[in-house]
């Protein structure tokens, strides 16, 4: 670079790609607006222009089910095959937990554990876990189970939570070691994983009813699919964290592949083994609820049952909260188990001594319900119900709350959920693709751009503009909402230890209950409608945008702050010049969570009356049509993954600008 | 050297400075040893058998062990040291074949370490090497007992005899008490025993240690020295040794390699890099180390003149500051004897102090 002569002023070229761009998406958003004759097209994609993508898919599916022969044995006998060996497995953990086993007709009767036995030993081993705490978290959780009669429903549900994670924690393991072992299959096993997580949950549903009929063994199938993503994904990153001098270690010690594997890789990873353990049963546990509705039965029927019944809320709170117990309770059991260091000497008597006493607190409880069928069966009339207390809760909110409630539902449905509903369905649909085309180039270029307008592009093209849209204005609503009350929840949480505290608890719990719990009360104040689904989804994608706000709030490295204040800035001014910032790539990283958790609850809002993909999903479960619910998960995954990706490459780019990668 | 013998299945002769001392038989050979990084490197180094760093950096390789030439004696404490990133770790490996070296031999007992099979590897490492990391790597889920146990149970061995001959070298480490507990109870320098018993246990012939007590504090470093030579007149291994310290290196080594940019630049006796050293960038290490410390009375003795009047007799082979206050003491130059007590010089006081001086200097 010798010569410094001026570059010759490019005069030819007027306007840069930005400005042409930005002109093209101008037009395309107000001439259709403004000569709605002459844009007809625009305005509502012509119905000529369908690609009928949801009658390709049933096609598919159809053809799979009626045609495909392997020679020996058809597609269909295949998948009846495994479904009938996953209803053989679920014999085992229903047996010893929900019905126990009987003989014959009238003949011996092998009692399900006993409920005391159960409590008992949640008692004793929650003690060993985490001290007197746990002992009664675990004990008051089944203990409330047991009283409050949902003890059926729930072990119906505890037995398919077992299944579901042995087997998804087990295949999820072998294919995290197996893309950890093969390098070359990782970008390909991770662009899956990405991709089956961004589907909402009841897409898999629809296609698996289709295939293997209504009932538990679907339900239990759509769950492991969608726990156990998350198991292969933390196999392979803690296979990769184990320390390289470990791995030598193995090699010095001239162990076979399979010692190396064995004796060394997975027992050292294996923290981050079982918190991959623990979200399996988290996620399980959400799936299983909902997979009531193809017939699963347990806790999940309990309150999809109430939900659809006029006065059955009440009914529907209890087993709610039976859900709720459930989760809490395997959760913090679950993660006590990771938390636990192995011990010598005195203390690990002491814990041996704990879990056998747990063990027989359990059969023994079992086996005296040989005689004494109380303990197999809690009697009637030592139960207790809340239903008609819930009942009472529920007709009291109604009669004093109704009105401010009431109030505030109009509020918001007038003056922001339906301009916003309306502004977006009307919006020309040529814009909204150059809008994110336009979006997309500005981030990553061309070949990015065409990338996401081709994904944004399929909800017109598949005809699924309106309930596109609707879903849209409905996760983008509710996500904002989330984000207004989350960051700033955040940002108090990264300023206080105690907040921080109260928030991480508050969090947890949050995150514990599965997807359905959060319609109950919402429905008890706003009915069914666009706002109770707003209000449901926002409670749901919370959590993400606080713990990441707070997360990156406290990541600030000490020197920076200090150079804020040494500099004169008040609180307030290094909060948002200095912190918020350096935190930004973080925050938006929980922004996108949100989004994510927004559009997965989508499908389960739905139940209250929204008219988008969710609904649309829901609807194909229902009519059995397994092409409409298989293109509207499309398009729900699809637009999951333009969010990903687009957010993602912001905060790539961002990243690489302050040197953080 | 155009060597004389050149059957290549044995370890071929290799240049003289690198050889092992006359008196020991050759345990471990290194010839020409290549190790680089980079898209077709295996190819590169076939066409071009002596690449300068120019060639390499031009093919977008990387090379972090270049032409490396050397022997280890058997029973001979053979230290490595360089700084981070010169390749000592990646050349321990190339001798273990946990790295795949790209060009040259490596010999084990005159065996040829590359030309083995998965299976003949697995064998040597079981039974012949062992080998202890600079972080313990100790497994987190075994009591101290089932680390040490470890390698014998990989072999197969039962569990009643695995564990008596775990404790034996658990017992040799001072960690006898220790034995039921898991590693996160255990102290740095408690942990890093644990690691030295478990690279024991299998009793190789070869035992490779790679910066054991870098993570360590000053005081504990010390102490594990001191342990590790205990061990050593012990056990008498074959050991190959990785620092980047090199008061580390003359303390415990009876040769040092001096690496850098993935070459060895020097190997001899600490008294030869204090001596003579093979470059500047050897001497800037050696230039703070005490002399009195590394020089031998061999080497700065002059010829005693017939009949001369000479004090007390000391051995060749002994320190100089170990004989500083002898020599200062007596009036006349002291006797120096090699072993068999046979007459080989005279150490003047002039030179003790010069050395003594250079030392302070320093």
């Amino acid at each position: 670079m010798s010569d410094f002569a001026v570059a010759p002023a490019r005069r030819g070229v007027r306007f840069s790609p930005g400005w042409l761009i930005a002109i093209v998406v101008t037009a395309l958003l107000v001439a259709p607006l403004a000569a709605p004759d002459s844009f007809r097209w625009a305005l509502s994609y012509p119905t000529a222009w369908v690609v009928p993508v949801s009658d390709w898919l049933r096609a598919f599916l159809y053809w799979l089910v009626r045609d495909l022969s392997f020679g020996l044995f058809t597609f269909k006998d295949m998948t009846r095959f495994v479904a009938s060996l996953f209803a053989a497995a679920l014999q085992v953990p229903k047996s010893i937990f929900s019905t126990g086993v009987t003989f014959g007709e009238d003949g011996f009767h092998i009692p399900r554990l006993s409920w005391a036995g159960i409590v008992c030993a949640m008692g004793i081993w929650g003690y060993m876990l985490g001290g007197a705490r746990l002992a009664a978290l675990g004990a008051l959780g089944f203990g409330y189970i047991a009283l409050f009669g949902q003890w059926d429903s729930a072990m119906v549900t505890l037995s398919q939570v077992v299944l579901a994670v042995a087997f998804g924690v087990f295949s999820g393991l072998m294919l995290g070691i197996w893309a950890f072992r093969s390098p070359r299959l990782q970008p390909a096993v991770v662009a899956t994983l990405d991709f089956m997580q961004t589907v909402p949950t009841f897409a898999y549903l629809v296609p698996l009813i289709f295939l293997v009929g209504v009932g538990p063994v679907s339900g239990l199938m759509a769950t492991i699919l969608y726990a156990m993503p998350p198991m292969v994904r933390v196999t392979m990153m803690a296979l990769k964290a184990v320390p390289p001098e470990l791995d030598e270690l193995g090699r010095m010690t001239g162990c076979t592949t399979r010692q190396a594997l064995w004796k060394v890789l997975v027992p050292s990873a294996r923290d981050d083994l079982l918190i991959g353990v623990n979200q399996v049963i988290m996620l399980t546990l959400n799936m299983i609820i909902i997979a009531a509705m193809v017939g699963a039965g347990g806790l999940g029927f309990d309150v999809l049952n109430a939900l659809r019944q006029p006065n059955g809320l009440g009914k529907g709170l209890e087993a709610g909260m039976a859900v709720v117990a459930l989760a809490i309770v395997l959760d913090r059991m679950s993660r006590a188990v990771v938390e636990l260091r192995p011990v010598h000497g005195h203390a690990a008597v002491v814990r041996r001594r704990y879990v056998w006493a747990g063990l027989a607190a359990l059969l023994g409880f079992t086996l005296l319900s040989f005689a004494i069928p109380e303990l197999e069966v809690l009697p009637r009339d030592w139960r207790v119900s809340t239903g008609s207390m819930w009942s009472e809760v529920v007709s009291f909110v109604n009669t004093h709350l109704f009105t401010a409630a009431e109030a505030f539902r109009t509020f918001i449905l007038l003056n922001l959920l339906l301009p916003v509903k309306k502004a977006l369905i009307g919006m020309p649909w040529p814009a909204l693709i150059a809008l994110v085309g336009a979006g997309a180039w500005r981030l990553g270029g061309w070949r990015f751009a065409l990338g996401m307008m081709a994904l944004i592009a399929f909800i017109p093209v598949a005809g699924l503009w309106e309930r596109g849209m609707t879903t849209i204005y409905l996760c983008g609503i509710s996500a904002i909402l989330a984000i207004l009350i989350g960051v700033p929840l955040g940002v108090l949480g990264s300023r206080s230890d105690r907040l921080h505290k109260i928030l991480g608890t508050l969090c947890d719990t949050l995150q514990t209950m599965p997807a359905f719990v959060y319609l109950l009360p919402v429905v008890m104040l706003f009915r069914i409608g666009d706002v109770s689904a707003m209000v449901a989804i926002v409670l749901y994608s919370l959590v993400p945008a606080i713990r990441f706000t707070d997360h990156g709030l406290r990541r600030v490295p000490p020197s920076l702050t200090e150079a804020g204040t040494m500099a004169g800035c008040t609180p307030m001014q290094r909060l948002l010049k200095v912190e918020l910032p350096y935190a930004l790539p973080e925050i938006m990283l929980g922004v996108n969570q949100v989004i994510m958790m927004a559009l997965s609850m989508l499908v389960v809002s739905s139940f209250v009356g929204t008219n988008d993909l969710g609904k649309q999903i829901q609807v194909a479960i229902s009519q059995a049509d397994p092409g409409k619910g298989l293109s509207a998960g499309l398009a729900i995954a699809f637009l999951g993954i333009l969010t990903d990706r687009m957010i993602g490459r912001w905060v790539a780019a961002r990243k690489a600008q302050m040197g953080l990668v | 050297m155009a060597a004389a013998s050149q059957a290549a299945t044995v370890a071929p002769p290799v240049a003289a400075k690198t050889l092992a001392p006359a008196e020991r038989p050759v345990a471990l050979t290194c010839r020409n040893l290549w190790k680089v990084y980079g898209d077709g490197a295996a190819a590169f180094m076939q066409a071009n058998e002596t690449p300068s760093p120019e060639d390499i950096r031009q093919a977008r390789l990387f090379a972090a062990v270049r032409d490396v030439t050397l022997e280890v004696g058997r029973g001979e404490i053979f230290i490595i040291m360089g700084l981070s990133g010169s390749g000592k770790s990646t050349l321990v490996r190339c001798m273990s074949r946990l790295v795949e070296p790209t060009a040259g031999g490596v010999f084990f007992e005159h065996k040829s370490l590359l030309r083995m099979t998965d299976e003949e590897l697995i064998q040597l490492r079981r039974h012949k090497m062992g080998m202890v990391f600079q972080n313990f790597a100790l497994l987190p889920h075994r009591t101290v007992l089932g680390n040490v146990a470890f390698p014998l149970e990989v072999q197969g061995m039962g569990k009643a005899e695995r564990e008596a001959r775990a404790l034996k070298v658990i017992e040799l480490v001072g960690l006898g008490d220790k034995s039921g507990h898991y590693p996160r109870e255990l102290s740095g320098g408690q942990q890093q025993r644990v690691g030295i018993a478990r690279s024991l246990a299998v009793e190789p012939d070869l035992w490779f240690l790679d910066e054991p007590f870098s993570a360590l504090d000053p005081l504990i470093r010390h102490e594990m020295q001191n342990e590790f030579l205990r061990l050593q007149r012990l056990l008498s291994k074959t050991i190959v040794f990785i620092t980047h310290d090199f008061d580390e290196a003359i303390r415990l080594g009876d040769r040092v390699a001096i690496m850098k940019d993935g070459a060895v630049i020097q190997v001899g006796t600490p008294e030869q890099l204090v001596i003579s050293p093979a470059s500047d960038y050897v001497s800037a290490f050696t230039k703070h180390v005490s002399r009195a410390k590394v020089l031998r009375v061999g080497s700065i003795a002059v010829p005693a003149r017939e009949g001369e009047h000479l004090g007390g007799a000391v051995s060749a082979s002994a320190g100089v500051a170990e004989v500083a206050a002898l020599s200062v003491d007596s009036t006349a130059p002291l006797a120096v004897v090699d072993e068999a007590g046979t007459l080989v010089g005279k150490l003047e006081r002039a030179a003790v102090i010069e050395v003594l001086v250079s030392g302070a200097r320093a």
